[in-house]
């Protein structure tokens, strides 16, 4: 059993992962990321549409701030994040745009003067300002009252990753690439590092580390129909539940992506509709303004998708051979402008669907897209239930986004929280806690245990084909815990998993190959990803009520009488095929912005019995504190600061606002 | 654009499909490289994405191959299709003929199958060429950023957008020859940092990284990178250019 030692094992080479190994070998500790594919290649790369900071440099951005940043977020949320969080997030957001600039990112700038946009389906005039001219420009994301989402053309997340992917090679950081975690070796109450597997050569090697750091991102691959990349398995959330005492946060929350082609479900960016664009059904008609006549195509995205899949149901979708879909159209925003500002998309049309989009509607369907659920931890990453053990980015229920993420507020989410939480293992190495003693047994009988789980399956010849149960996870994910969900197909679909996890258990392979066997790797994570699965459909089974993503036609209201708490589940042994769920209770005396309307959406909400006397507490912390500065007021209804590393602290500078 | 040649959807039977693939396991010391034809019925919209998987879900669980986006995005997927490098997930059956041969893309560490080891060359590529903004100007996070004219930063992202999926070293003579030539995308990294202001690196610095046969003055300009790069980055005008800078900074 080959072992490596280092301070810090990062398990993940997207931005989240990247940027929290940086930030903790700034601070002298020795860092290794482990990455399934080279770090670029991360899915990360596929963001395309922006990252959320309130710069406030735009004309349409005039008068943004943190306060509205956190306000769009937590109503985006359905009140089910933690408000805490969301300060030190829309907090640091600037600050990490501004990092990145200074990294290279290409940011799109601000040019002074008159330009014509397109806004609910008219062409319009916008004047920028000279003295924003040359700063970071921003675009229309849905949800947000502001134009706040920064972007590089349509290639962000690109553009983001190879800024921080270059940053961590002139640090000197070792990526070790084509190697998956396994295994969390640990003792119950801490975390001491993982087991890796080569996916080269299909060796197990162990890592011994003083913190962990988990951030493999989303799961969206236990879906059929998902924009996610074909790595995003969620291995690293399986491998943290596997431990029994790690639990997973509000897993059944779930966000769909309005616009994925169809039926290859490759997205097209929230920026087509933030630009401009329009979405129609099979008479050409815009439907959106019927359901939503404020925010039309740019409620947020639970709303979006929900309202399409109740049109397509109502008759209204487009049939084709692999089922009904709607329009995107996006011809009124012209060749020119699709051209410099959406060529991934006129890419994506062109390579896929054979068709122009400057001509040419687009076929989209909502497919998943964003997992809000994932590790939970708490403000600083670390995660509940093991000491030494972290996570961030779309891997950990930090819980910026609770029921709903908004467009942007994810790569931003990625670069904050590691820069937050790179601070705080850094800190945790440098404290004695950081110290370790482990036991070389332990060591060694979690390798044995990993190695044992891969041999069962690569010496079974059984027939069950781990194939086969996965692609019927998906399909069954996708048609019975997806946009819009109910009691009775919840409990078919928790029922008809728990099957399919006790059959998993039995599956064989059919190739041999020397090296690490694509057909023994799939078996694996099968039996990982199941147990995710079983996580979302269970409590969203359990929850009965509608929130943000999550709605259950049968519970339609969001009741924040009895809901407004979050999920935790946990996998004990001899849990056969189940998790056990917990909830967290969110507190609504300590809230900034009590619980309330979105905004958009269905507003029948069931109140929560504190709503009223917090909300009345607030209105007199405000009035006692006269005319005194917002930093001030927002200070008194919620400190957040304390929270942050103190280099974070600072006040963010803006155009036109003292600092 | 890459101009492609559609193939009209054909209506009734669905057509049969060879795909001849290069197999070898370099963890087998008995494995040779050989070609090997699967067969299967094409569908609409299939991408070799999509082709590849079903066969590897249907007929030989242990075919290696590499995707990651599958959206044509991130670089993973590049292969010889038919003898040319390109990116697989974004290539559609219906624009090539029955019979379909794969290789993997050569010149790269063979991992197995179709898969190669490019993220270890392009890391090695990087630590060589300083591929990062060298500033010495700390970075204040609380003030406003520096400004940047609109058009510059479209042009530095214009660069920006290479995906390391190395066509453009698959498809070079020079990198087949010499071993140490750092390629288009070394030369096309190397314009976009010149490029950006924010990297105080002088021509003189970028001199010592490519002033030699292993960078721009080893490239011969028969620019089968530049049709073969799936982002149509302008490689032949940056490597042009590059050079006339260069040869510029020699003769002094
Ligand atoms: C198509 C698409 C477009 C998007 N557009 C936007 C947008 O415009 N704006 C926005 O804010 N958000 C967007 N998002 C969401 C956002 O891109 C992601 O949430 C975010 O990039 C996740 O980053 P991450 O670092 O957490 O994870 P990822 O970038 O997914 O990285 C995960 C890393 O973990 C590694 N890994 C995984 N499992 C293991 C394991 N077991 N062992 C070792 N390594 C492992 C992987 O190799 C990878 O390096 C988009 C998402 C999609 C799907
Ligand atoms: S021009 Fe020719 S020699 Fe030069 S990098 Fe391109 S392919 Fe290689
Ligand atoms: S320059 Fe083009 S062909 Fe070469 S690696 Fe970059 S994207 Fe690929
Ligand atoms: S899989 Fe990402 S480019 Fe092909």
């Amino acid at each position: 059993m080959e072992t490596i030692h280092t301070d810090v094992l990062v398990i993940g080479g997207g931005l989240a992962g990247l940027r929290a190994g940086l930030a903790a070998r700034k601070r002298g500790q020795q860092v290794i990321i482990l990455s399934l594919v080279p770090p670029k290649r991360s899915h990360s790369a596929a963001a395309q549409g922006g990252m959320q900071a309130s710069l406030g440099n735009a004309a349409r951005g005039g008068g943004d701030n943190e306060d509205v940043h956190f306000e769009d977020t937590v109503r985006g949320s359905d009140w089910g994040n933690d408000q805490e969080v969301a300060r030190m997030f829309v907090h640091t957001a600037p600050k990490a745009v501004r990092e990145l600039a200074a990294w290279g990112v290409p940011w799109n700038r601000v040019q002074q003067g008159p330009h014509a946009v397109v806004m609910d389906g008219q062409r319009v005039t916008l004047t920028e300002s000279a003295a924003a001219h040359g700063l970071i420009t921003a675009r229309d994301f849905g949800g947000t009252k502001k134009w706040r989402t920064c972007y590089v053309s349509d290639g962000t997340g690109h553009a983001m990753l190879y800024a921080v992917s270059d940053q961590t090679i002139a640090a000197g950081i070792p990526v070790h690439e084509r190697m998956e975690a396994v295994a969390l070796i640990h003792d119950g109450g801490r975390c001491y590092g993982a087991i890796v597997r080569n996916l080269i050569d299909g060796r197990l090697l162990a890592y011994v580390a003083r913190a962990t750091c988990i951030a493999t991102g989303g799961f969206g691959r236990i879906y059929q129909s998902t924009t996610n990349a074909v790595i995003n398995e969620g291995i690293g959330a399986a491998i943290a539940l596997e431990t029994g005492v790690v639990p997973l946060g509000n897993m059944e929350a779930v966000q769909f992506h309005p616009t994925a082609i169809f039926p290859a479900g490759i997205l097209v960016t929230e920026g087509c509709r933030g630009d401009g664009g329009l979405l129609r059904d099979v008479d050409g008609h815009r439907f959106m303004p019927d359901y939503e006549p404020e925010k039309k195509e740019l409620a947020s995205r639970d709303v979006v998708s929900r309202r399409m899949e109740a049109h397509i149901r109502s008759g209204k979708g487009v049939a084709s051979r692999y089922g009904p879909h709607l329009w995107l159209d996006i011809t009124l925003l012209g060749a020119a402008h699709i051209e410099h500002k959406l060529r991934e998309v006129k890419e994506i049309c062109h390579y896929f669907l054979g068709i122009d989009p400057a001509r040419q509607w687009i076929p989209v369907r909502p497919a998943q897209h964003y997992s809000m659920g994932g590790i939970r931890t708490d403000a600083h990453g670390q995660a509940y239930g093991l000491r030494g053990l972290f996570a961030c980015g779309e891997a950990a229920c930090w819980d910026l986004h609770g029921f709903n993420r908004l467009g942007g507020n994810s790569v931003a989410e990625t670069v904050v929280a590691g820069m937050i939480v790179g601070e705080a293992i850094a800190d945790f190495c440098a404290s004695p806690d950081g110290d370790m003693q482990v036991s070389t047994a332990l060591v060694r009988e979690t390798w044995a245990k990993a190695s044992a789980e891969f041999s069962a399956i690569a010496d079974n010849r059984s027939s069950e084909d781990a194939n086969q149960l996965l692609r019927r996870m998906q399909t069954l994910m996708s048609e019975q815990v997806g946009i819009v969900r109910q009691g009775d197909q919840l409990a078919a679909a928790v029922a008809e998993l728990e099957q399919l996890i006790q059959r998993c258990r039995q599956v064989g392979l059919r190739t041999t190959r020397a090296g690490a066997n694509p057909e023994l790797t799939t078996a694996w994570r099968l039996q990982r990803m199941l147990k995710l699965a079983q996580c979302v459909a269970y409590g969203a089974l359990q929850r009965t009520e509608s929130r943000g993503a999550h709605f259950r036609e049968d519970y339609p209201r969001r009741n924040d009488a009895e809901w407004l708490k979050r999920t935790l589940a946990t996998w004990p042994d001899g849990e056969p095929t189940r998790p056990r769920l917990d909830y967290e209770a969110l507190d609504v005396a300590r809230m900034e912005l009590p619980p309330g309307w979105r905004g958009y959406g269905a507003r029948d909400a069931i109140e929560h019995p504190a709503t009223a006397l917090r909300q009345a507490e607030i209105e007199a912390i405000r009035a006692s504190l006269g005319n005194a500065d917002r930093h001030a007021v927002q200070q008194a209804l919620m400190p957040y600061r304390h929270l942050l590393p103190p280099h974070l602290r600072g006040l963010n500078a803006r155009i036109g606002e003292e600092r | 654009m890459i101009p492609l040649l559609r193939r009209r959807p054909t209506a009734g039977q669905p057509r049969r499909l060879t795909l001849s693939i290069l197999r070898c396991n370099p963890a087998d010391p008995a494995s040779v490289p050989h070609l090997q034809d699967y067969e299967l019925d094409e569908a609409d919209g299939m991408t070799l994405f999509i082709a590849l998987n079903d066969i590897r879900a249907h007929q030989d669980g242990s075919l290696q191959f590499d995707f990651v986006c599958r959206a044509g995005i991130c670089g993973s997927c590049a292969m010889l299709i038919n003898g040319r490098p390109g990116l697989a997930c974004r290539t559609l059956t219906r624009d090539l003929g029955d019979h379909i041969t794969l290789a993997p893309l050569p010149y790269f560490e063979l991992i197995g199958d179709l898969s190669v080891n490019t993220g270890k060359w392009m890391r090695g590529t990087s630590e060589r060429l300083q591929t990062w903004i060298h500033s010495t100007t700390p970075v204040d996070l609380d003030a406003l950023e520096a400004r940047m004219e609109p058009a510059e930063a479209e042009a530095i992202y214009e660069l920006d957008r290479c995906i390391e999926c190395g066509c453009c070293i698959a498809g070079c003579g020079t990198a087949q020859m010499r071993e140490g030539f750092v390629g288009a995308v070394g030369l096309n990294k190397i314009a976009r940092f010149r490029l950006d202001p924010r990297d105080q690196r002088s021509d003189a610095d970028f001199y010592e990284l490519i002033g030699d046969d292993d960078g721009v003055f080893g490239c011969m300009s028969l620019l089968g990178c530049h049709d073969l790069c799936p982002k149509q980055l302008p490689l032949q005008t940056q490597i042009a250019f590059l050079r006339r800078k260069m040869a510029a900074l020699g003769l002094r």
